[in-house]
């Protein structure tokens, strides 16, 4: 088994040596070895990647907007990701950005994961028919096997960010708040006059 | 009244001229393996050596549910294939630290693999990984004379200070080994680069045992044991290289928990109101028991020669003009010392006193240990939403004799930092005479932070590092040092670390006295010999030992 140092550090001298800078080599190990982590196949992504673009110059958004394509091309999944983590302020407005034609797209994974800590919500990644949904860089839900998975391109990408709203109704947070009720003792009188600020007016 | 003391001026402390003159002090971590190794529990689980000292050892330490097991592949190596660099392909023994008590499969598969190094793969289950060569100095000398019934000569013992010398010590996923997550939050361990400390410390152990069983085997009716007292001198040799220097500058928030932890110490020792006269005593007592490792320390480098000179000066400076006026009837008196030296001293004899002082305060120095590790994931998220000015400043007063650094002069560019496609370990070349620079590593960390802040003086001042980031890619790793830099002031050395009077060794010697290395021995610019453990207990003894063992 290769250890996380041995994976950051191959790939990050491998994405430098084709043709990206230090900083952002930098992002590239410690994503991959975030994949590898969850058992996504971040090397074979990477590898491909890396070798797919060997004679090309790897293309990425100037800015983020709604819609990101770029004609006749496909997006670079670095330097998308590199994009979404440094114009993070940015994405939490849109609320909901598409990107379309982008390269082994399963190498953005990270990148969304630590958007979601960024932001401080959740995200989550439509890869065609794939979904992916992270809560602040700790847990991630997908509702496809990945595992061994090398995307070559995906057509669309939808990336959706969400109000750190409750998944439950009042009703039902009330009825589980009565159960927990029960773990209560009731306080005598006795109690009462000897509890904290007893027997003191509160405009003093 | 209580005398506020700031922090030392991080623009003044992190200079390569006085990194390279850090001396060991009571943070080291060699020293402070010792204290917290003194409960453990020691055994010897497998001693199969032949009668030549060739075979498997394994050595167990434990303490509360944790075991800990040294491995050990000793290996007939002809002359003629005997070398320090840690590009070698074979060594006279290898070592690996295990996690628990290995099976006989464990043994079988370290066996195949532990001696090659490199070429061999270790698993998450091992720790910390060496190898060493016998000093031929005094291996056979030792096994030679404890044959004969006769102790070792004990001039020659302290000279050259070990049986065996390691190249590297390797932890922290290199060859496989468990990543530091892993680890990083056992009690037990909990301190700066622990299992590495332990493999050296009990590889120290199989070298005195080696040699008491060749002894023994040659000659079982005369042979003695080593004598317990010659064994404390004898400590573990190491050569190092380049690879340590890019550590420092690859870690800065660990390299900054280092720092901060000297200098706190120091400022917490310089805002003693009263100093008690037993506390005095310890530091004069100390000061005089280091002299021995002054005057026997010995290299044939002129760069340490001179250093040395100068600390022998220093030292003799000290005591004529200002130890005799040393009394804690003065208030503040570290203080007042501190300035004293600062004004008076070079750099080596100014640190080496600062390590001096912290000798009576466990209460300082036990606190701060805890904090010498760090994780570095929490620095490395660039805050991208900031704007060009706030890093503008941050350069400006963080890095201010960085940017006074004219990069335009062939001088100051003259060194690059590259990976030997060989060997896999950096090295340093001349720009203009050797070929690779367009291969260059990130390590010309003051001319890329020189060439980002002339870089922000041509945008915006409110522009949004989102954008200087997209059309300024080939600054991103520096932008990320900046932040760093902002919030651990002591991260970032402040040195140009490619210009044509860099000595390389200066980078060394800093990781090396956090260590607690004595005794640096310059064989070039690019590596050094140490001796690690000199004077150290022994591990029967371990339990009873005071702290001042360095000085022994």
């Amino acid at each position: 088994m290769r250890s996380s140092s041995e994976i950051i550090t191959v790939s990050k001298r491998a994405t430098k040596a084709a043709g990206y800078s230090w900083g952002v080599a930098e992002e590239v190990g410690k994503n991959i070895d975030i994949l590898e982590l969850i058992g996504i196949a971040g090397i074979e992504n990477l590898k491909s990647y890396l070798k797919d673009i060997q004679k090309k110059t790897p293309i990425g958004p100037n800015a983020i907007e709604l819609q990101n394509k770029i004609d006749n091309e496909c997006l670079c999944p670095i330097l998308t990701g590199v994009c979404l983590i440094d114009d993070f302020k940015k994405v939490e407005l849109l609320k909901e950005i598409n990107f379309f034609n982008v390269s082994y797209p399963l190498l953005m994974i990270p990148f969304i994961s630590r958007l979601s800590f960024l932001i401080g919500k959740r995200v989550s990644i439509n890869i065609d028919e794939h979904v992916f949904r992270f809560n602040l860089d700790k847990y991630m839900f997908s509702d496809s096997d990945v595992n061994s998975l090398v995307i070559e391109k995906a057509k669309n990408i939808k990336v959706s960010t969400f109000e750190n709203d409750d998944s439950f109704t009042q009703e039902v947070w009330d009825e589980l708040y009565a159960l927990s009720t029960d773990t209560f003792v009731e306080e005598n009188e006795k109690l009462k006059s000897t509890a904290a600020g007893a027997g003191l007016e509160d405009n003093d | 009244m209580h005398k506020q003391i700031k922090h030392r001026n991080p623009h003044d402390v992190m200079t390569l001229k006085r990194l390279g003159s850090f001396h060991q002090t009571k943070l080291s971590f060699l020293r402070s393996f010792v204290r917290e190794f003194k409960s453990w529990t020691f055994k010897r689980d497998l001693f199969d050596l032949d009668e030549q000292g060739f075979g498997t050892a394994v050595y167990s330490v434990n303490k509360d549910s944790r075991t800990y097991s040294l491995i050990c592949f000793a290996n007939e190596l002809d002359a003629s294939e005997r070398s320090d660099r840690v590009i070698a392909t074979k060594w006279d023994a290898a070592f690996v630290l295990h996690d628990g008590v290995p099976t006989e499969n464990d043994i079988q598969r370290l066996k195949l693999n532990v001696p090659k190094q490199e070429v061999g793969r270790c698993s998450y289950k091992e720790l910390t990984l060496s190898r060493a060569n016998k000093s031929l100095r005094i291996f056979n000398h030792v096994v030679e004379r404890l044959s004969n019934g006769v102790q070792p000569d004990l001039s020659l013992i302290k000279r050259v200070g070990y049986l065996y010398r390691t190249t590297a010590v390797y932890g922290s996923g290199k060859f496989g080994l468990a990543d530091r997550y892993r680890i990083k939050d056992r009690k037990e361990i909990n301190g700066p680069f622990r299992l590495e400390m332990m493999l050296v410390y009990l590889v120290r152990q199989f070298t005195f045992d080696q040699v008491n069983h060749i002894a023994k085997k040659n000659n079982p009716k005369l042979a003695v044991k080593l004598d317990q007292s010659i064994a404390r001198k004898l400590g573990i040799g190491n050569s190092t290289g380049l690879g340590m220097a890019p550590f420092i500058i690859n870690h800065p928030s660990l390299l900054h928990q280092w720092i901060f932890a000297k200098e706190d110490a120091l400022r917490q020792i310089r805002e003693i109101n009263k100093v008690k006269d037993s506390d005095l005593n310890i530091f004069k007592e100390c000061l005089q028991l280091s002299k021995n490792m002054i005057n026997t320390w010995e290299t044939e480098s002129e760069y340490q020669l001179k250093k040395i000179k100068e600390l022998r000066n220093d030292i003799k400076k000290f005591e004529s003009e200002y130890l005799s006026i040393l009394s804690v009837d003065r208030v503040n008196l570290w203080n007042h010392l501190y300035k004293w030296i600062d004004k008076n001293l070079s750099f080596e004899g100014i640190e080496f006193i600062i390590s001096l002082m912290m000798e009576p305060y466990d209460s300082i120095i036990n606190p701060l240990i805890s904090k010498m590790s760090s994780d570095e994931d929490l620095y490395f998220n660039i805050p991208t939403h900031k704007k060009v000015s706030e890093l503008k400043n941050i350069i400006s007063t963080g890095y201010k004799n960085i940017i006074e650094i004219d990069f335009s002069k062939n001088k100051q560019n003259e060194k690059f930092w590259f990976i030997s496609k060989n060997k896999e370990e950096p090295r340093l070349a001349n720009r203009f005479d050797d070929e690779g620079s367009e291969l260059e590593q990130p390590l010309a960390i003051a001319r890329d932070i020189n060439a980002l802040y002339f870089r922000l003086l041509e945008v915006p001042e409110d522009q949004i590092l989102s954008e200087f980031l997209r059309n300024n890619s080939d600054l991103r790793h520096v932008v990320r040092r900046c932040f760093i830099a902002e919030k651990l002031p002591y991260s970032e050395i402040q040195d140009n670390s490619i210009g044509s009077n860099l000595m390389p060794i200066d980078m060394l010697r800093l990781k090396l006295s956090f260590f607690g290395a004595q005794k640096f021995d310059p064989r070039s610019d690019k590596w050094l010999r140490i001796c690690m453990y000199q004077g150290a207990p022994l591990i029967n003894e371990i339990s009873q030992t005071n702290d001042r063992w360095i000085y022994s």
